[in-house]
Parts: C-alpha cells; structure tokens; sequence
C-alpha cells in the first residue's frame, strides 16, 4: 500500500512560529490581526494559512481550557469582537520587473532571473510568448474568414501561461480552463496539433468531437478541456491525492479564471484539497473579465487569494504580466507542495486583453482608453522585449523576422489541417462507452442503412 | 401497398405470435442472465456462502474490490465510521485513512474527486448519502463523467468512477429522503446506471461496476438494506452489466421492473396465479442503461401483454423509455396496450406515501385490465 508522506507535521510546528512574525491572519493566542505585509515591497510572501492539526497539538495537550470542536483553540474573550469582512490594506502583488522591463534593485538573488536562468532559456521564454501570440492572432483572423468556427485567445496573458509552464515539468499534470494553450506550446504542442484541433480533423486525437480550442495531450498530461467552468478543479484535487498515493513527486496544476471562481466547484475542490491534503496548485488567473462581468461584479473580497486563509490553503498573489515573478513564484509554488504534501493557491494579476471569445466583442462593455492602456502600457510581451534588449539578447530585427518565420509556419501547418479528413462517421459512436453498447450498434447500423438509400448533407453543402 | 395486402401481413404475423405462445418457454430460456449459473461458472458448483443483508454484501463488495485492487479508494459523507447504513463498516480500520475517508459535505466535490482520482487510474469508490442529495453533482455527472472518454477520443476516461447511491421508498422518507431518480442519469449517453434487488445480485453487480471501464451509477434501493437477505458467495464474482434477468418464468403477461419494485412484481405474479390462474413472467432490469432491450422484447412476443412499474413519477420516467422501446418489435404481438404503474407526477409523498407507491393491488389490478382489454 502507497504510504503517505508525513513530512508535514514537523513542518508545521515552524509554519506556527512563522506566523508571529510574518503572516496576515488572526491567530489565537496573541489574539490580534498582525499585519505587516502591506509596508513590504519586492519581497516574496506567502500567506500562511492554518492548519487544523497544529491547533490540535498546541492546545489539546497543555490547555485546561474547553474547547467547540469547530475552532480548537480559538481563544474566549469577553470582548464581542466582529471581524472586518473587509479589510483596507489589499494583500500585496509580487512583482520583480517592472512595466519597462526593469528588475527590482532590491530583490533576492533567488528570484532574480539573471542569478537563476540562463540566457538561451530567457529568450526561448520570450520566442514561446511571441509564438503564443502569433497563433493567436493568426487563428483569430482564421475565425474571421470563416476557416475555423471559433477561437479563444490569450491577448496580455502571455506571461502567466509561458511562465507558468517553464517552472513546472511536464509530468506536472495540468487541468486547464480554455485559455492555457501557452502550456502546451510551452511543452511541445505544434502549431499542427493546434491547427488540427481547430479545424476538427482525423489528425487530432477527438476527432473533431469538440469545439475549436478544447485540447488535450495524454503525452503532454494536459488533460482535454471540456467547456462547463470549474468543473476541472475539484477533478484536480481528485488527481493530486491519486499522485500522492502513488508516491509520485510531481503535483498538479490546475488552471481556472476568477469568474470561475465563483462556481460551487471552486469551493468544493480547495476545501476537500485542504482537509485531504491534495499536493494541487490552484493557479488562478484573474484577468479582470468573465466575459463581461468585470471582477468587482464578481466578488466583494480580496481577491482569490483573499479566499486562501478561510480554506486553510496557503496563497500568493503574483503580477501575472511580469514572465519572472509567475515563473519564479510558480516554482516555489512547487516546491512548497511537494514539501507539504498540501496545495496552494497562486492568484496572478493579469488581463483578458482580447475579447472573451470570437464570440464575443468587449468595445461593448469596456473603454477603449482601458483595454489600451493595459494592452499597451502593462503588456507583458513588451516587458520581456525591453528586458531582453538590455541585455543585449534581442531586438527589434529580431522580433519582426521571427514573428514573420512563425508566421509562415502557422499559416502552412492550418492549410494542412484544413486539407486533412474528417474523421469517419464510425467516430460518432465510439468512444461513448469503452466498447458499442448494443444500443450503440443498433443506431450506427441504422444511420448506416438510412445512408446507403437516401441523399445526405454532404460537408460541402 | 394496398389493404388486401396488408391484413394478410398482419395475418400471416399473428399466425407466428401465436404459435410463439406455444413454443415460449424454450425461447425465453436462452435470454436473460442466469445469475446462480453465471456465479457458478466463476467459483464452481458449491461456494461458500453466509446469509447476508443488503447493506452486509455491499460492504462484502466494498472490501473485496480494496483487497483486489491496491489502487481502489472509498470515499464520501461519514464514510469512515462505516456510512449512515452501514455499508462502508470496518473498511477504514482494515484498509487504512488514505484508501477509507470522509470528504467534506459537498456531492459536486465528492464526485468531482471521483472522476480526478479515476482519471488517475484509480477505481474511485463514491458514496453519495442519499440518491435524493445527487443533484448537486448532476453537473459533474452528466457532463463531466459521462462525456470524459468521447470528447478526449479516449485520451482520458474516468472509467474507474462508481457512485453508490441509496435510493427508493422507506415509509417515512418524505421528499428528500425517498426518491428514485435514475431516469435523469438513464439519459446520459456514456454513464452506467445499475440498481440490484437483492444481496447476492448486489455483491456481483457491484464489483462488475467497479470494475467497469465506464463511469457507473450505482443505486441501492435502501428499503432492502436490512430486509432483503440470500445466501451470499463469500468469493469474489461479478454479474455482467446490461442483462436483464428473468426472475420468473410466465406466459400470460410479463412485468419489468428493478431494484425493490421487483418484489412487488413477484408478489403481483403469485397472487395472480393463486387468484386468477394468469401466469406472470417478472423480469428484473438491473441495469438500466444500457438496458437489455432483448431478453424484454422477447418476453412480451411470448406474453403479448406488458406491465412496467417503477416507484419515480410515471412522465418521462424509464418506464415510457422502456414501453416506447417495446413497441417497435412488439407492435404486432400485442393484445393489449403496455401499461405503466409508476409514482405519480408529484413530489414524493410523506403522509400519503402508501397510495403514491406502485403498489401490489395497483399492479394486479393493471394485470387484470391487460387480460381482459
């Protein structure tokens, strides 16, 4: 039988002594909201959650004190005390390159891209979120001539799906949304597979059962988007505790938008992730839009962070347009979860720079002056561009005829796709069950008579 | 074709339905699933057998299918100390916390984590506590669950997802505590949904879900828990899903039901002998999706009369899935029309529960309009 790591109790212990100096959360025994964190600039913070189990070991031994099952340990007063649902300060975002591309003066050495990464990996960060964006705007465009039926694209959120990607393995298992084809690219998915899908043809593993955008790689462990929202997170929690029965030393990684937030199976994943101690990252990408309900329709606290201490799950709120502060807060992420054996939450500040969807047009529910503002001023492409320049490593040649080489690559792999078959009418009744039911059969053989002796739509019509 | 013609179809037709009456019981002997057969094939002539409840043989399952297979887990609402009915006893103590655990209140999260788990190549075991209380995680069923194979062109499946659900009457359960709500997930194309009579069927139906490379529903008629008993294989054996059984053999008018309806069936078929000499055959679904269409449409070609029964609201339940189904190869065959003894479309009844059942004189009387229309 798989056992199951114990590290985490001892851990907790320093967690406790940790959160006296550190953490924003109310604590028994000071019985106080210490706060320091607001003051702090460019240094990496995670906000400790609690955990059940070191209130237990703290109070149930040494106390004479009785205590409500609910909130062991939770200290009596006399004082009717209501805490602020909602508090002034926000929880701080971290940031380690600035809108010009700039790296903090005052950040750790170990956050600090040019201590940590070598040269040939930062430019092939950047050509990945270039690549991203090419795909994305030629596919657009494709929707717009009626190629393909439909498109997502990922306009400002470069940087939270390429840096998120370069600090994991690709044996991390990814759950994603629909807006994390960044991922892929980053892990190997060719502008052929994409294309493939998009155009829905044999050469695609769902043979073209899905809308465009709905990939998956078994090979890549990007598990298939399917369109219901949130569903996928409490599926990934389900899958963190498989990993960590089977003693793997990887986690997963689970992707969702701040309005999917919203849905009970937000909820329900990081609550049961919290008390089965699922080693899940939760990376939440607040780009500031579900459709066209902007965030402050959507929720009235702090955020997704904000909702991390009322799990019990440790949390990070990140700038999502800045590649090094996803990347390096991704991998501590990580590294905490493996630790732990428990997940954590990451907010990434970004956002949605293009319509929600080519269903979709945004002009009708935000100002231009906005979406240009961010798009332009806070765009994370230009952040890496400047950041490269500095160092000598890229420039504005470089840019054009390497947008332009990919360009070429993307228009010739979607005129493939758009030649290759469908896939055979069979595939519309496989794979709903492991085999043919014979309910299945009966249809199938029907249809297939029905064929042989009347006229159909031809695809053409 | 003209008029002419067509009587002498219809002639020629019911020639050869009548003549099926005669030679029937041979034909019905080679549909439905022999249950004591299918288990003798698996563990011989005389296995060892304890008499065992409802709620006992599921546990049985329970922990054979732990013991089978290290990567199994059981998990859902007060699971750990052994389930609100017992099912799930001792098999945190014997198979540890990490294989046998509670999940917090919440249906969409327990199967949500169900289909993770299983994606993973786990067999995830789900209790849901009340079949009434699914709802919430209809989503994750039905879209989630049910379409994970198709819309990946099999990259990944949650075959390994088995949600137990208790469902069914008890006499005091009210609306909440009493519903049948297997239609709903009977119309999801890529779900299992199975529902056993009694303790040995339960045992082998159970582990076959399991072990099922589709997600299934699972669903305990409750009223049986304590009062259904059999003499229970202590070995582990499957019974095939999408069979149907015939419990009993008859000639006269065939009535389908499942899970704890099928003793009310049984009852109707004895008093129908002992009181009018009508000759019941009873079939027992078992599964219902996907259902076996056969061995039932055999049986009304021999019987010519068809009685469905089932305790969910009459519109839209599996009954008129069941009777639409029937009539295309029976149509001919018929004597009278099918006939459907259900709850009535109203929430379920606490105060009144006894005249919203499908009860044994409803379904007898049924049986008598079918004799003489």
């Amino acid at each position: 039988m798989a056992s199951w790591p114990k590290s985490s109790w001892k851990k907790l212990t320093h967690v406790t002594d940790w959160y006296k100096t550190t953490s924003s959360c109310y604590v028994p025994r000071w019985g106080r909201l210490v706060d320091r964190l607001c003051s702090t600039q460019n240094t990496f913070k995670l906000y400790r959650s609690d955990s059940r189990n070191t209130f237990c070991r703290r109070y149930s031994a040494s106390s004479s004190e009785y205590y409500f099952p609910g909130a062991v340990g939770a200290p009596y007063t006399d004082k009717l005390e209501c805490i602020a649902g909602e508090k002034e300060g926000r929880i701080p975002c971290f940031r380690i390159m600035n809108e010009y591309g700039e790296i903090s003066s005052t950040v750790s050495k170990q956050h600090h891209p040019d201590h940590q990464l070598e040269p040939v990996m930062m430019t092939s960060m950047y050509q990945h979120m270039l690549k991203l964006h090419v795909m994305d705007t030629m596919l657009y465009s494709a929707q717009r001539q009626g190629r393909i039926s439909f498109y997502m694209t990922s306009f400002g959120e470069e940087a939270t799906a390429i840096g998120s990607a370069a600090a994991l393995e690709t044996a991390d298992v990814v759950f994603g949304q629909y807006r994390e084809q960044g991922v892929l690219l980053w892990r190997g998915f060719t502008y052929r597979d994409f294309c493939n899908q998009c155009c829905g043809n044999a050469l695609e593993p769902a043979k073209g059962r899905q809308m465009p955008v709905h990939y998956g790689s078994k090979e890549l462990n990007f598990v298939t988007i399917s369109s219901p929202l949130a569903t996928q997170i409490p599926q990934a929690s389900g899958y963190a505790y498989g990993m960590k029965l089977s003693n793997s030393r990887n986690i997963t990684v689970c992707y969702f938008g701040e309005g999917a937030a919203s849905e009970g199976d937000f909820h329900a994943a990081l609550n049961f992730a919290a008390t089965l101690e699922c080693p899940v990252l939760f990376l939440c990408r607040n780009n500031g839009y579900a459709i066209s309900t902007p965030a402050k329709e959507q929720y009235r606290g702090d955020g997704i962070a904000g909702r991390g201490l009322a799990y019990g799950i440790d949390s990070m709120r990140v700038d999502g347009n800045d590649l090094w502060a996803v990347y390096f807060s991704v991998k501590e992420a990580k590294q905490r979860i493996l630790e732990t054996g428990r997940p954590l939450l990451l907010e990434l500040l970004t956002y949605r720079g293009g319509h929600h969807s080519t269903s979709d047009d945004s002009s009708r529910y935000r100002q231009k002056t906005e979406i240009e503002m961010y798009s332009e001023r806070l765009s994370p492409l230009r952040r890496m561009k400047r950041f490269l320049e500095f160092r000598n490593r890229w420039n504005e040649e470089m840019d054009q005829s390497y947008v332009e080489e990919q360009r070429r690559e993307l228009l010739s792999a979607l005129e493939e796709a758009e030649k290759a078959p469908k896939a055979p009418l069979e595939d519309l009744f496989n794979d709903v069950y492991d085999e043919l039911t014979p309910h299945l059969q009966q249809q199938k053989t029907k249809l297939l008579e029905f064929l042989s002796r009347q006229k159909h739509p031809t695809e053409s019509s | 074709m003209n008029i002419t013609s067509t009587v002498a179809t219809v002639a020629a037709r019911w020639s050869r339905c009548r003549f099926l009456h005669t030679s029937s019981s041979i034909l019905c002997s080679q549909v439905g699933l022999a249950v004591e057969q299918t288990i003798q094939q698996q563990l011989g002539s005389s296995p060892e057998t304890t008499r065992m409840n409802l709620f006992t043989a599921i546990n049985h399952a329970l922990s054979t299918a732990l013991e089978t297979n290290d990567k199994s887990v059981v998990f859902g609402e007060d699971v750990a100390f052994g389930g609100v009915f017992r099912c799930t006893t001792e098999l945190q103590q014997r198979f540890g916390s990490h294989r046998v655990f509670n999940t917090p209140l919440s249906e969409q999260g327990i199967v949500g984590f169900g289909i993770g788990l299983a994606v993973q190549g786990f067999q995830a075991i789900a209790e849901i506590q009340f079949a009434d209380y699914i709802f919430p995680a209809f989503d994750q069923l039905v879209n989630e669950a049910a379409k994970y194979r198709y819309r990946s062109g099999g990259l990944f499946d949650c075959g390994g997802l088995t949600v137990r659900a208790p469902c069914g009457a008890v006499g005091h359960g009210g609306l909440y505590h009493s519903q049948s709500p297997e239609a709903y997930f009977a119309h999801t194309p890529g779900l299992k949904v199975v529902m056993p009579r009694d303790p040995i069927r339960a045992k082998g139906l159970l582990l076959a879900s399991i072990r099922d490379k589709n997600p299934v529903i699972f669903f305990e008629p409750k009223i049986l828990y304590r009062s259904s008993f059999s003499q229970v294989p202590l070995e582990d054996y499957q019974l095939p899903l999408g069979k149907a059984e015939i419990v009993q053999s008859g000639t006269d008018v065939t009535l389908i039901g499942w899970g704890a309806q099928v003793h009310v069936l049984c009852q109707v078929a004895e008093e129908a002998k002992e009181k009018m000499n009508i000759s019941c055959e009873v079939i027992d679904m078992m599964t219902l999706l996907p259902y076996d269409l056969e061995t039932i449409v055999q049986s009304v070609k021999k019987t010519g009369r068809v009685l469905i029964s089932h305790e969910a609201p009459i519109t839209n339940g599996l009954g008129a899935e069941l009777a639409a189904a029937l009539l295309e190869p029976c149509f001919l065959y018929l004597e009278a029309p099918i006939m459907r003894i259900c709850g009535y479309d109203t929430p379920f009844p606490l105060a009144n529960e006894k005249y919203y059942l499908p009860s044994k004189e409803k379904c007898l009387d049924a049986v008598v309009q079918l004799i003489h229309y």
